[in-house]
């Protein structure tokens, strides 16, 4: 194979690719809305909320990972709502893996957000309001692209941290070859094994090569971006 | 059309109590920081929903809080030019020009467009971006969104206050030809009187929350109650002087409703109709005609008001010709002179400030 990689360690390549693809795209909307309520909206609870946000953050990964298992596996509260009417489970399968994922990175990707919506001026929404631009209108034409580097960066970090995950994910849906097994539990599935180090050394050199490569890609965009808004 | 607005609202330290009325024209809302121009303005753009109030332009109310109606900005068709210019930084000159006939929903119209960007003179930013621009540039740009987004009101938030005196002078004949052309009521937000004296049709002195004076610009800056706030440098008649011929010498004949100025400097062709400011400070009073004078303007004067202000000084105010003048003295020259109401003399003009633009040929 490939780089020396075992058709093991490429499937969990790709299914860590396709698990951060996918809990990337589907958590960023949310994310952009969570950071624009935290950022711009003063109600009650809101302390609460944003605790509960960055909760992940700071709990243990296997407590997170738990947590997951007893709401959203087949036998827990969303978790069989979900199978019952949808059809749907993310019970031992890759989408459970994006979801452990997604709430892992969520925190990252609100706090990068937010900074960058606390930095826009108001006074020019309110410039475009009076200009005739409904609510929806200000945020696509100037809040968001204002805030679209820190969308950027969110988005690289959540993506980075979403390929990384460790333990909420081999807690919540374990760690299944071609199933579930992402590229960390295969570093240390191969780590587990006598004589599989090689395949755990290049697993490890793929890691650090995709993370280095989504930093200086954010790097790049953001400079960029930038550059724009500075007349250049 | 009339723009009349009434407004009540509670802020921390007072309570704003305003109403107003005004014709077509610059409506100069005149007043110092913390007097509430701000929250005034807030309203009238629906920025900002007062305890109490209605706004409306002609018939076009665009809020009446006893009917429950506060219309929020992006329904008021109100043009507002802020202080900062609040152009949008990712986008180029062109499209924050047509930022507003896009979020309204209706293209670009060409030839309204090339003529808002010649009228501020602006066609050779369109591709630039804000951050590239100088002060007074972004200004033109800003008070150009704000026109091409088609407003019934125009408003113009201390506009000039953050740019230097020559930026001013840079801004300023674009405000006098779009009150004199566009046919659009403009508030105009200032602390500046010389600005007001220059643009204002009406104005209204705000303070503390309340309207002190409201009413035409000559008879407001010439009120002896509001006078003494504007400070002592400030102070000064507005009236409105005709060119009748540029002599040789280089001097123009002016005539006034009091009689005849000779100024220097002035391009305006005869017939044309000035407006002039005479600052209280430039004027002397005589009782007597004064002979051997080097000054050239004397103008016939009657005493019809008299105030004590700050510095151990009067405040004169006189009645010339239909005009009303004001002239700053020392309280002992008004007791020298045993000035009171009635009192006739001569009031001898040291310089008078011109407004470049014509007020019209009417």
């Amino acid at each position: 194979m490939a780089l020396g990689l075992s058709a093991e360690a490429w499937a969990a390549v790709l299914l860590s690719l396709k698990v951060a693809f996918w809990a990337v795209a589907v958590s960023l909307p949310l994310g952009i809305g969570m950071a624009m309520l935290l950022a711009r909206k003063r109600f009650p609870g809101r302390h609460l909320l944003n605790g509960l946000v960055h909760l992940p953050l700071i709990l243990p990964p296997v407590v997170t990972g738990y947590l997951l298992l007893v709401t959203f596996g087949r036998k827990g509260v969303v978790g069989a709502f979900l199978y019952d009417t949808f059809g749907i489970t993310f019970a031992f399968n890759w989408k459970g893996a994006a979801l452990a994922a997604a709430i892992m990175a969520f925190p990252l990707m609100v706090r990068a957000i937010r900074l960058s919506i606390e930095s826009v001026d108001p006074g020019l929404e309110q410039a475009a309001s009076t200009l005739g631009a409904g609510r929806l209108r200000v945020f696509a034409t100037v809040t968001l692209p204002l805030i679209l580097p820190g969308v950027i960066a969110g988005a690289i970090l959540a993506f980075a941290k979403a390929m990384g995950e460790f333990g909420a994910t081999i807690t919540f849906v374990s760690n299944i070859p071609g199933q579930t097994q992402t590229l960390p539990s295969a570093v240390y599935a191969f780590l587990q094994v006598p004589g599989a180090e090689g395949q755990a050394v290049a697993l490890v050199a793929v890691s650090v090569t995709l993370s280095m490569g989504a930093l200086i890609a954010s790097e790049i965009l953001a400079r960029r971006l930038h550059g724009r808004m500075e007349g250049r | 059309m009339t723009f009349s607005v009434r407004l009540r609202h509670h802020l921390s330290d007072f309570t704003l109590d305003a109403a107003f009325e005004a014709p077509d024209g610059v409506t100069a809302l005149l007043g110092h920081s913390g007097a509430g121009k701000t929250t005034v303005v807030q309203a009238v753009a629906g920025l900002l929903r007062p305890d109490e109030g209605r706004v409306a332009v002609g018939g076009w109310v665009m809020g009446d809080t006893a009917a429950g109606v506060w219309l929020p900005p992006h329904r008021r068709g109100v043009g507002y030019v802020f202080q900062e210019g609040r152009l949008f930084p990712h986008m180029t000159v062109r499209r924050n020009l047509a930022y507003g006939c896009r979020a309204q929903g209706r293209g670009v119209e060409e030839a309204e467009f090339d003529r808002i960007v010649h009228l501020l003179g602006i066609a050779g930013l369109l591709d630039r971006r804000p951050a590239g621009l100088s002060g007074g540039e972004k200004q033109r740009v800003a008070i150009g969104r704000a026109l091409l987004s088609r407003p019934r009101l125009l408003l113009l938030d201390e506009p000039l206050a953050a740019l230097d005196e020559a930026r001013k002078q840079e801004i300023l004949p674009f405000i006098e030809a779009l009150r004199d052309e566009a046919g659009l009521p403009i508030l105009y937000v200032s602390h500046a009187v010389a600005e007001v004296a220059r643009l204002a049709t009406t104005v209204v002195v705000l303070e503390r929350g309340r309207v002190l004076r409201s009413g035409p610009t000559a008879s407001v800056l010439s009120d002896l109650e509001i006078v003494p706030s504007f400070g002592p440098r400030s102070a000064g008649a507005v009236i409105e002087a005709r060119v009748v011929a540029h002599l040789a010498d280089g001097l123009s004949e002016l005539r006034t409703s009091a009689g005849a100025l000779l100024l220097p400097g002035i391009a305006a062709p005869p017939g044309r109709l000035l407006r002039i400011r005479i600052l209280a400070h430039e004027v002397i009073l005589s009782r007597a005609r004064p002979e051997g004078l080097s000054a050239l303007n004397i103008l016939p004067a009657t005493v019809s008001g008299l105030r004590t202000v700050p510095g151990d000084c009067v405040m004169v105010q006189l009645a010339s010709g239909d005009d009303t003048l004001l002239a700053r003295i020392t309280t002992r020259s008004a007791r020298a002179l045993a000035l009171t109401p009635g009192t006739p003399c001569h009031a001898i003009v040291k310089s008078v400030a011109v407004a470049p633009q014509a007020l019209g040929d009417g």
